[in-house]
């Protein structure tokens, strides 16, 4: 195999290595942090179905952030399932052995790469051009943007602009790199550069502004039923406090 | 009044353009050595107070999950930043919720992530230096922990969770706010926030029994410390001394006088008040709910009734039973002592909105509207009732209720525009702790968004009264309404707009009306 390839090919799996590692840490972080009090916001559901319902308002349908903004939803939510529809359409080249029939026939989720490019476009728009948002944002916020749409571009690139690999290879490398059966990666650089890219924005996941998407589902606010006058609600830490105390 | 530049009210609320700094120097007047440490905190700056106040921010994260999940969940959407009744009324930058956040933000990723320490520049990442404590001082006492930002946040990211650990920080260091620390001091001395004693909680309400004998000819009475009583009612002290708050206290009597209900005050736990949330400090806050817990054991009442006023009832409401085990479905031994005592036929506890709501759906009380003719009320739903609390467990209570008591005492009654009110209100620009003359221009500026939708109100339906329940909100109204050419007697108590209609049996005043 050339150097390239085995590069890329530890590359990928120190990114995926990197990003499921720092997901689990985080993720046992906050489900290992205690909430010590009830503190669900305004409208709380008073049953465990209203929180399930409340939170698949805000996952598919990003309903707070509809109210807030109309423009940021847009952008915002046309990025995310696009990413969405792009990420099905991708699982093909990673399926070992043959895939199912359905992975198919998901030739036409292509064109989500516009609704992308679209979707990160504007978001970026509105850094640099409403002021109060270019005021909140860092240079990592600009970069992840531009990362993303890199990515976007270069596939574009591959899939309308003739710019396309060796099918055959890429099929062959994806696969065995779930498979463990390494085979030689197409040398095409605008495929190169989409995958780099790729592998970088996994294995920042767990250190940037990604974790909001496991974030989302421990936040207190979105995910507490609002029932504390029917159950006492105590962490471990307060209770500790109470055995140490006579008061009451 | 003092000069102020007070905002205009235009048309429609507008968005300003960033004024950066524009508060920078807004900070309160800071507690003094005594006031600190009577709650228990430094005197004064420490001289490590960097390292000190590293180790707090790394001790809320451990404690709260809400605090590591908001601060790494935010993605600088910009969803909230012009959501906030500070920012709209100031234009400071620092007042967008995100940008508060940031203060604390860019110092945890300074310090407890790995990209803010290897690529701090890249991330926004700062140190927690003399500059950056001026801006936490200043910024943190510029948010009245409303939680307006969390409920348009993607991630439900409550901007009052960094503000009361920002604010345990920095009592941590030494570095406290003089209004809210002295006011703890004087609950915990002597058990309200006004250091007012016994006897002149006993003379005060005596003088109020004989001013509604005055009034109606009733024998309404005010009692304290009624061991056996039915009913605890804890309410904020302002009922007892404020106006309108005063007028909300008569209304609760009656309203109690009416329904035949046992009922008391207690001397002990004089206060519904808790700063102890505004300073995001459990164990304060904690100390002043084991008041109550006390006075209703010593007492002997089956049920906790809480007055009319905003974060007493969001903590009563929805900390109480955390803290002091007083509501229901408890199996530790401690909590269950006291749940054993209390009625659990009734919630617990019980917001007097919710006690009046219901006796008016039994028929249990009778009014006459049109006392109330003068007047075309709007109400202001308070923060902390709207956004951290419920009533009547049904779902959007605490929006219903205190609407349909006010319909049921007035025959005038619209709402304010639908993205000032309910879920979406904004904040009377005087709560979280800021409900103090050296903030005053402060919270003239924060109220620019309600007086906005106030004015719109008064122009097209011809609003003439603001109805709170809320003792923050009715004492910062009273203030702020003149800047803004308000009359400011235009706010008055839900109860009060009660106790004006309520039918009271042997009232003869009210008999002629009545017949009439």
């Amino acid at each position: 195999m050339s150097l390239i390839s085995i590069l890329f090919a530890v590359f990928f799996y120190l990114a995926v290595l990197l990003c499921l590692v720092g997901v689990t840490l985080k993720v046992a972080q906050y489900a290992s942090t205690p909430v010590p009090l009830k503190i669900p916001t305004a409208p709380a559901p008073l049953t465990k179905f209203g929180v399930v319902l409340r939170m698949m308002r805000e996952v598919f349908l990003f309903a707070s952030l509809f109210r807030a903004s109309k423009w940021t939803w847009l952008f915002g939510w046309l990025f995310h399932w696009a990413l969405v529809l792009l990420f099905i359409r991708h699982l093909p080249y990673f399926w070992p052995g043959e895939a199912p029939q359905i992975l198919h026939q998901t030739e036409p989720l292509k064109y989500a790469a516009f609704p992308l490019i679209f979707g990160l476009s504007g978001l970026l728009a509105r850094r640099f051009f409403v002021d109060r948002v270019r005021y909140i944002s860092a240079p990592s916020d600009y970069l992840l943007l531009l990362l993303l749409i890199a990515i976007a571009l270069t596939g574009v690139l591959m899939t309308f602009a003739h710019y396309y690999p060796d099918m055959g290879m890429v099929y062959s490398f994806a696969e065995g790199l779930i498979t463990l059966n390494w085979s030689e990666l197409p040398s095409e650089s605008v495929f190169l550069a989409h995958i780099f890219m790729v592998f970088v924005l996994i294995a920042i996941f767990p250190i940037s502004k990604m974790l909001h998407a496991p974030g989302v589902f421990f936040s207190p606010t979105l995910n507490q039923v609002d029932d504390a006058r029917k159950k006492r609600h105590i962490s471990d830490w307060a209770i500790d406090k109470e055995k140490n105390s006579k008061s009451g | 009044m003092s000069k102020l530049d007070t905002p205009k009210l235009e048309t429609y609320l507008q968005t300003p353009a960033l004024k950066s700094d524009s508060m920078a120097s807004s900070g309160p007047f800071k507690a003094n050595a005594d006031m600190q440490k009577s709650l228990g905190f430094p005197g004064e700056k420490i001289d490590n107070w960097q390292q000190v106040a590293i180790e707090k921010m790394g001790e809320t994260i451990e404690k709260y999950r809400s605090i590591p999940v908001f601060l790494d969940a935010c993605v600088k959407c910009g969803a909230c930043a012009d959501k906030c009744h500070y920012f709209l009324g100031t234009g400071d930058p620092k007042n967008m919720p995100v940008a508060r956040q940031d203060l604390f933000r860019s110092v945890y990723r300074r310090h407890f992530t790995f990209a803010g320490k290897y690529f701090p520049k890249l991330v926004g990442a700062k140190e927690f230096d003399e500059s950056m404590l001026d801006d936490w001082y200043n910024y943190f006492h510029q948010c009245s922990e409303c939680r307006r930002c969390s409920v348009y946040c993607p991630y439900g990211i409550d901007t009052a969770e960094i503000t009361m650990a920002a604010r345990e920080v920095m009592n941590a260091i030494g570095v406290g706010q003089k209004y809210c620390n002295q006011i703890l001091g004087k609950v915990k001395k002597i058990g309200n926030n006004l250091g007012m004693p016994e006897p002149a909680l006993r003379d005060t309400l005596l003088d109020l029994e004989e001013e509604i004998e005055e009034d109606t000819g009733v024998a309404v009475k005010l009692p304290l410390d009624n061991e056996g009583a039915e009913i605890l009612l804890i309410t904020p002290s302002a009922d007892f001394f404020a106006e309108p708050h005063i007028d909300g206290l008569i209304g609760y009597a009656k309203v109690f006088h009416q329904s035949g209900a046992s009922w008391t005050l207690s001397s002990y736990a004089s206060e519904g008040a808790n700063f102890g949330m505004f300073i995001g400090n459990y164990d304060i806050m904690r100390e002043g709910a084991l008041r109550i817990r006390k006075a209703a054991l010593d007492l002997g009442v089956k049920r906790i009734i809480v007055g009319e006023c905003g974060h007493a009832w969001r903590v009563a409401y929805s900390f109480w039973n955390t803290l002091t085990g007083i509501g229901g479905g408890a199996a530790d031994e401690y909590a269950l002592q006291l749940q054993n005592q209390l009625d659990q036929n009734y919630p617990q506890p019980q917001h007097i909105i919710e006690y009046t709501y219901d006796l008016i759906q039994k028929g249990q009380l009778a009014f006459d509207k049109s006392k109330n003719d003068h007047r075309t009320v709007t109400f202001h739903d308070s923060c902390n009732v709207a956004r951290g609390s419920n009533m009547g467990g049904i779902e959007n209570g605490q929006f219903l209720l205190p609407r349909e008591v006010i319909k049921a005492a007035c025959n005038n009654f619209v709402d304010m525009s639908e993205s000032t009110i309910k879920a979406s209100t904004f904040c009377c620009g005087g709560g979280g702790g800021l409900l103090t003359d050296d903030l005053l221009e402060l919270r003239v500026k924060g109220a620019l968004p309600r007086m906005q939708a106030l004015k719109q109100s008064e122009e097209t339906s011809g609003v003439n009264t603001l109805a709170a329940l809320c003792a923050i909100c009715k004492s910062q109204f009273s203030k702020v309404l003149p800047y803004y050419d308000f009359d400011p007697f235009m706010v008055v108590s839900v109860h009060q707009l009660v106790s004006e209609a309520l039918l009271l049996d042997g009232d003869n005043s009210q008999q002629e009306s009545k017949t009439l």
